[in-house]
Order: C-alpha cells, then structure tokens, then sequence
C-alpha cells in the first residue's frame, strides 16, 4: 500500500467515516442480538451469559479495543470534516437554502451528536462500569457487575426509557442517511444496485433501532 | 409584474456589503432574469446610480457566467437552467425577490452579485486535460470507446462549471464539479494514462482551495443546470483510493 494513503485529504477521510461507520452498522447488530436476551423471562440467564462471555472471551476483548478506536475515529473524523464544512463558508446566506434534499441528510452532525450524548451516558451506566471505573452495587455470585439488574432498574424509570427510545428514532434516522451515503463514497453508485442498497438501508434503520426500542417498551409495559 | 428586489450589494471585495431594496414596475413574465437586472440596471443608470454588477455571458445557458442565488436557490426557483434562461413567469406579481451572490470560501466576491470563480480554474490546471503532443491528426478509430462510456463521459463534459453545486451545497463543496471533470477523462481510453495523477492533484488542489467536503445531501445534483449525476462523484472516489491504493 502506497503510504501516502494515510495522508487525509477529504474524500481520506470520508472513506474512513464510511469504512468505520458501516463496522459499526455490523456491530449493532451483535449488540441488539444480546440485548434481546433481556426479553426472556429466564431471570436474566441468557443476557448475563452473553455479557460474561463479551467480559470475557479473549478474541471478544481484542474486538473491543477496535471497536473502542472505531467510534472515536469516527467521531473524530465527523467534527473535523464539519469544522472544514463551516470553515468552507464564512458568509452564511440570508434565505435559508430550499433546494430538496432527502429528509434529515443535512443534520447528520446533529443527530450524530444526539447519538454521542446517548452514547456517553450508555458507557457510563454499562461499559465503565464493566471496566472498573465506574463502581455499582448490583454484583453477580461470580463477582462481575450483574446488568442484568442494571438494565431493569434503568428500564424501569419511566424517563430514561422513553430518553432511550427517543434516541433509537434519531439513530434511526443517522442510519438511513448513512448507510446509502456509506456506499456512495465508497464508490459504490449504479443502477443495479442504488435501489437495493437504499432499500435495505431502510430496512436497517427501521428493524435495529426498533429491536432496541421493544426493549424498554417491554420492560414498561409488560413485565 | 410589479416586484421587490432585495440585492447584495458590496463594493469590493473588502468592503463589507448589505442588501438594497429596489421596487421595479411593469416587468413582463417573458422577460428572462437577466433582461430583468438590465431593466433594474438602465433604471439606476437614469438615476446616476451605480448598477448592480453580475456575471452574464451568453445568456444562451452554456457558458457557466450566471452566479446568482434566487430566492434560496442558486439559478433560481426553476430546474436544469441557468440563472440567464430562466424567466420571470416563474414569480408572482408583487414577490420579493432576494439575490445573492454564491457564498463559499473560494469564491470571494468581486463586487455586489460577481464572484470569482478562478479556484475551479486552478482546479482545472492541476490535471483536467490530456497531454497530447502536437502532429498530425490520428484516425478516430484507431482507439475504439464504448457508446455507453462515450455518453457517460459526455455527459460529465456537460458541465460548465458555474458553481451552482458549490453554491447549493450546505458545506459549499466542490466535489460535483471536480468529479465531473475527472470523470470526462476517467471514462475515457486517452484519460487512463494521467488518471492517477489526474485524481491526486485535483482533489488536492481542491482541499487546498478551501472548499468543503461533501456528505452526501445531493443538493448539488438537484441544482446543477446541467443535470450532473452524483455517480461521478462515486467513480471520483473509486479513482481515487486505486490511485491512492494501487
């Protein structure tokens, strides 16, 4: 490889937000796949299962290392493009731009931003905690965190729940945007293929964010 | 028509500039939009006023000079023109309209509705051309291109590079119009040899020039006169990471 590549010029840097995004995009996947556990009524056996092998398993701890590295490169590379993107007009125009774009693909900073800000408080109430750095009382008889319980007395506030479901919806939305725009800077436009990718980029943003909102729906509605 | 103009107005590009109002009567819907400007301008002449300055050529919607942001959109509220082919039919009698000159970092404005648009020259001079050696003509046949490359290729050659996709851009990136220029070639037999070199100086003279950098909202494809498609942009980068790559 040409090790001029790891100089960012733009679309550099856009190929890596894109590259990083759709990692990502996999990723929710295997973390929705776990959090569904949550839906057994097994006095959390399953969920707590999954979250000791995750804590756990070697290949899985490598994993999370790429994938702690993926979100902030992520992020990093999304407000230095949208710091040169302001830099890029300095005089704003006085009517506002009416030309049509597809819906939300102008606020993708913003419901990024959004998804940061649930992001942090998630890490704070599950990840340091799994860490160390954060301590909680709920501890399982093999001495690790117990999120089984964590998860229900979060679930379990009326507030946080409706804020958690709030937040997949905006997701949602980042996604639907991204995914296609993920492919469009990869290269990645023909006829053949532009309507399937939408399409199942669609699909995603619909399914995910839903597997994740049925969660505390269930938590306060049901059980 | 009776109409409200609201225009920038600046007096050079130092000078901070502010927008004017100016109330003109008895405009007539075939009118096109510059033959409007004219009108306002003869007006401000007989007043001993100084016109209001904007890029025109020749108003035949080819030659890429119109600059003007109508209304919120650049060439105005009608789709695949030029600011110079559109007419006043398009507006209502008694509209305000609001002009503005392209606004991007790049483009800086010469006076009130012109700007410079010498940074998509520069961006042409790092590589949008094909190095041919002088000598006599060769047989046109001699290198065979596919019709459906030929028509892809043309139809990136299309565009005149008004600014239009920077001036809709909501982070005034210059992606549409540097990709349609290296696709022109790109998707041609006699642009491969220059390609990778083509791609690298272009996109970094581009990044180099201050533009932004394109998320992918199309806004550019929506207003490009020329009916741009956003799939150069996708072959730009896919030229890009190979020369970058490979």
């Amino acid at each position: 490889m040409n090790s001029s590549f790891l100089q960012f010029s733009s679309i550099t840097k856009k190929i890596w937000m894109a590259f990083l995004g759709l990692f990502l995009m996999i990723f929710l996947v295997v973390h929705l796949g776990i959090n569904l556990c949550l839906l057994r009524d097994d006095g959390g056996a399953w969920f707590t299962a999954a979250a000791h092998f995750m804590g756990t398993n070697y290949i899985v701890k490598v994993f999370e290392i790429v994938l702690f590295a993926g979100f902030i490169l992520h992020i990093l590379l999304g407000i230095i493009l949208q710091v040169q993107n302001w830099m890029a007009r300095p005089v704003r125009y006085m009517v506002s731009n009416k030309t049509y774009t597809p819906f939300l693909s102008k606020y993708m900073i913003y419901t990024g931003g959004i998804v940061l800000i649930f992001l942090i408080t998630h890490f704070m109430n599950f990840y340091f905690i799994k860490l160390g750095w954060i301590s909680n009382p709920n501890i399982t008889p093999e001495g690790e965190p117990d999120f089984y319980i964590i998860a229900q007395q979060l679930f379990a506030m009326p507030l946080y729940s409706i804020l958690y479901i709030v937040l997949f919806i905006v997701l949602g939305f980042h996604l639907n945007q991204a995914f296609q725009a993920a492919w469009q800077t990869l290269g990645v436009n023909h006829p053949q293929y532009n309507t399937c990718i939408q399409r199942f980029g669609t699909f995603y943003a619909i399914v995910v964010p839903l597997g994740f909102i049925i969660i505390p729906i269930y938590f306060l509605l049901i059980r | 028509m009776d109409l409200t103009l609201k225009i920038w107005r600046q007096k050079d590009s130092k000078s901070s500039g502010k927008f004017v109002i100016y109330p003109l009567k008895n405009i007539s819907p075939n009118c096109s939009f510059l033959e409007m400007l004219d009108i306002l301008n003869e007006e401000l002449i007989g007043r001993n006023e100084d016109p209001v300055v904007f890029d025109h050529d020749c108003r035949e919607g080819i030659c890429g000079m119109c600059s003007l942001y109508i209304n919120g959109r650049p060439h105005g509220p009608d789709d695949a023109v030029t600011a110079c082919q559109l007419h006043m039919r398009k507006f209502k009698d008694g509209d305000t309209i609001v002009i503005e000159p392209w606004r991007a970092r790049p483009f800086p404005v010469i006076k009130d509705l012109m700007v410079d648009r010498s940074a998509f020259d520069k961006i042409i001079q790092e590589g949008g051309y094909i190095s041919v050696n002088t000598g006599g003509a060769a047989e046109a046949n001699n290198i065979l291109v596919g019709k459906e490359n030929s028509e892809l290729s043309m139809d990136a050659a299309a565009c005149i590079g008004c600014g239009a996709c920077v001036a809709a851009c909501k982070n005034a990136s210059a992606m549409l119009f540097v990709s349609a220029k290296i696709s022109q070639f790109a998707l041609l037999p006699q642009g491969q040899i220059e390609a990778k070199q083509r791609v690298k100086k272009m996109v970094k003279k581009m990044d180099e020039l201050g533009f932004g950098n394109c998320t992918n909202t199309y806004a550019c494809e929506a207003e490009c006169p020329k009916l741009i498609s956003r799939s150069n942009i996708a072959r730009m980068n896919r030229e890009f990471m190979c020369a970058k790559v490979i």
